[in-house]
């Protein structure tokens, strides 16, 4: 099977150059944000980690920073418990208008953000709502809380309904079940949901372009000042963003690692 | 609405809905649409061999793979553009390195409408790669096995055998990059600089420096009919619980 072994290996290194691809630009941010200079110019000839101090020190940067975590919080929060029952109704039960909530459902993940914003506007306009970052969240929501149901839906494919008539046969009352057998069986996928919602609403730039009104996020701010010319602080302030993200997955799998760790012990 | 003005109480006309024919808006529309279309087109041929692999061949390293691609779009669709205007512009990552090592480089890459539709593959790749492995691994084994025993040749197999039971993959991830491809605006604003002014852009120019509500809404109205005709009309041919892999 000499051509299949080497098909794979052609394989196997076309799928490591897609990975190098992928991240290529955050090594030229990470690069740019070392350079000493404030015009950029590579090969970078003098490395100084200053722009990072200075965008650390910045009282802009903080309060965007501030806007950015409070739309991503309550965007998870929400998020994640519309997930839940949303996922139940998509995968779990049988009902007369499934097929068209699950399309219904899809819907604003197949149509392109900007738009999807704009329509926002003209709505919170019509309604006489000045935007803000409360409507910032909304308009995550109707973006992220899709993803989380379908990140759980997935999650819920897998759930064995027999379960749930157990329980209530055993004398379960609703919310018993729905505490003791739902929850657990969905969990993993709740808290995937929640960890997605977290970094798109983070990272989302097109929705908050047009719904957050005179407040402004990190992605934003980013975007403004990319378009109006180069400043040293871009790539320092896009760098922290991405370092924040990676922290918090870092957090989410070591909790999550803790957490199935736990009640192996115990168990034994 | 009459032009320039925006309040419910007027009286409806169509006048911005000429505006978009005489104003040479459709020019943008159809750039919007004709790139989408490449780049949805070449997102397929570049993510078949590597969504077969992930599905098929490859076993621990689809993981790594997954995990990859999936961490790198949580990094805002901002910063890997700049990333990429950094790593091609002139005296970039890539042109900058050249120079020195070979004493010769050349003019930036960037500012062209080529550079755009490589914006909108890279950012798109992963909507692409994900349905599609996801179509192929429902192509049983023993159906290619079979094709192969009767001695059909590997571009038969491709054809008559891999695409048509892949189809549904192949359909969500065309319609999922299609859609979002000509609704995008960041690529052709940060690495096409003026190249080529998407629909995307104009409406957000007549939103925000125009301050022309009605003639964007117009803009966006038209942009929304293509766009959620061909959505809607795609999602209903799907069936989800075949797609996302019900037991049951």
């Amino acid at each position: 099977m000499g051509s299949s072994q080497l098909s794979r290996w052609g394989l196997f290194c076309y799928g490591v150059l897609a990975l190098f691809l992928l991240y290529l630009p955050l090594l030229a941010v990470g690069f740019a944000s070392v350079s000493k200079a404030r015009y950029l110019s590579f090969p970078i000839r003098a490395y100084d980690f200053k722009w990072y101090g200075e965008s650390l020190a910045s009282d802009s940067v903080r309060e965007l920073l501030f806007v950015s975590l409070k739309v991503a919080g309550i965007v998870t929060v929400i998020s994640m418990v519309v997930g839940f029952f949303g996922a139940l109704a998509f995968a779990r039960y049988h009902w007369r208008f499934r097929s068209l909530f699950q399309k219904v459902i899809l819907l604003p993940i197949f149509f392109p953000q900007t738009v999807l914003g704009l329509a926002l506007l003209i709505w919170f306009n019509a309604l006489g709502v000045i935007p803000s970052w409360h409507t910032a969240v909304v308009a995550h929501l109707v973006w992220i809380s899709p993803i989380a149901t379908l990140v759980i839906a997935i999650r819920a494919y897998s759930f064995d309904p027999a379960l749930e008539d157990a329980a209530r046969d055993l004398g379960c009352t609703t919310f018993q079940i729905l505490r003791e057998v739902t929850i657990p069986l969905l969990w993993p996928g709740v808290v995937s949901a929640g960890l997605f919602a977290f970094l798109l609403s983070w990272g989302n730039f097109p929705l908050s372009l047009f719904t957050t009104g005179a407040d402004s996020t990190l992605p934003e701010w980013l975007y403004a000042k990319m378009v109006s010319g180069y400043s040293p602080l871009i790539p320092a302030v896009g760098i922290l963003t991405v370092v924040a993200s990676a922290v918090t997955i870092l957090l989410a799998w070591l909790g999550w690692s803790a957490y199935r760790w736990i009640p192996e012990k115990t168990g034994n | 609405m009459p032009p320039k003005s925006f309040s419910l109480l007027n009286l409806p006309v169509l006048e911005n809905y000429l505006e978009f024919l005489r104003q040479g808006y459709w020019k943008s529309l159809a750039w919007s649409m004709g790139m989408a279309f490449i780049s949805t087109l070449l997102l397929l041929i570049i993510s078949w061999p590597l969504a077969f692999a992930m599905a098929k061949v490859f076993k621990r390293f689809s993981l790594i793979l997954t995990i990859g691609v999936v961490l790198s779009l949580f990094v805002s669709e901002n910063i890997r553009l700049f990333g990429w205007v950094l790593t091609l512009m002139k005296g970039g990552l890539i042109e900058g390195h050249l120079r020195v090592w070979f004493g010769s480089g050349f003019d930036g890459l960037l500012y062209n409408v080529p550079v755009i539709v490589f914006g909108l593959v890279y950012v798109y790749f992963p909507f692409m790669l994900f349905p599609l492995a996801q179509g192929i691994s429902m192509i049983p084994d023993d159906a290619r096995q079979a094709a192969y025993d009767l001695g059909a040749t590997k571009r038969q197999v491709l054809w008559e055998i891999e695409l048509p039971l892949a189809a549904p993959g192949i359909m969500v991830g065309s319609l999922l990059c299609f859609v979002l491809a000509a609704g995008a605006v960041a690529e052709s604003k940060l690495l096409g600089g003026q190249a080529v002014i998407v629909i995307a852009d104009e409406v957000e120019t007549a939103f925000t420096y125009g301050q022309n509500w009605p003639l964007g809404s117009a803009l966006a109205m038209v942009l929304i009919m293509i766009i959620g005709t061909i959505a809607v009309v795609g999602i209903q041919r799907f069936n989800l619980d075949e797609i996302l892999g019900r037991q049951r």
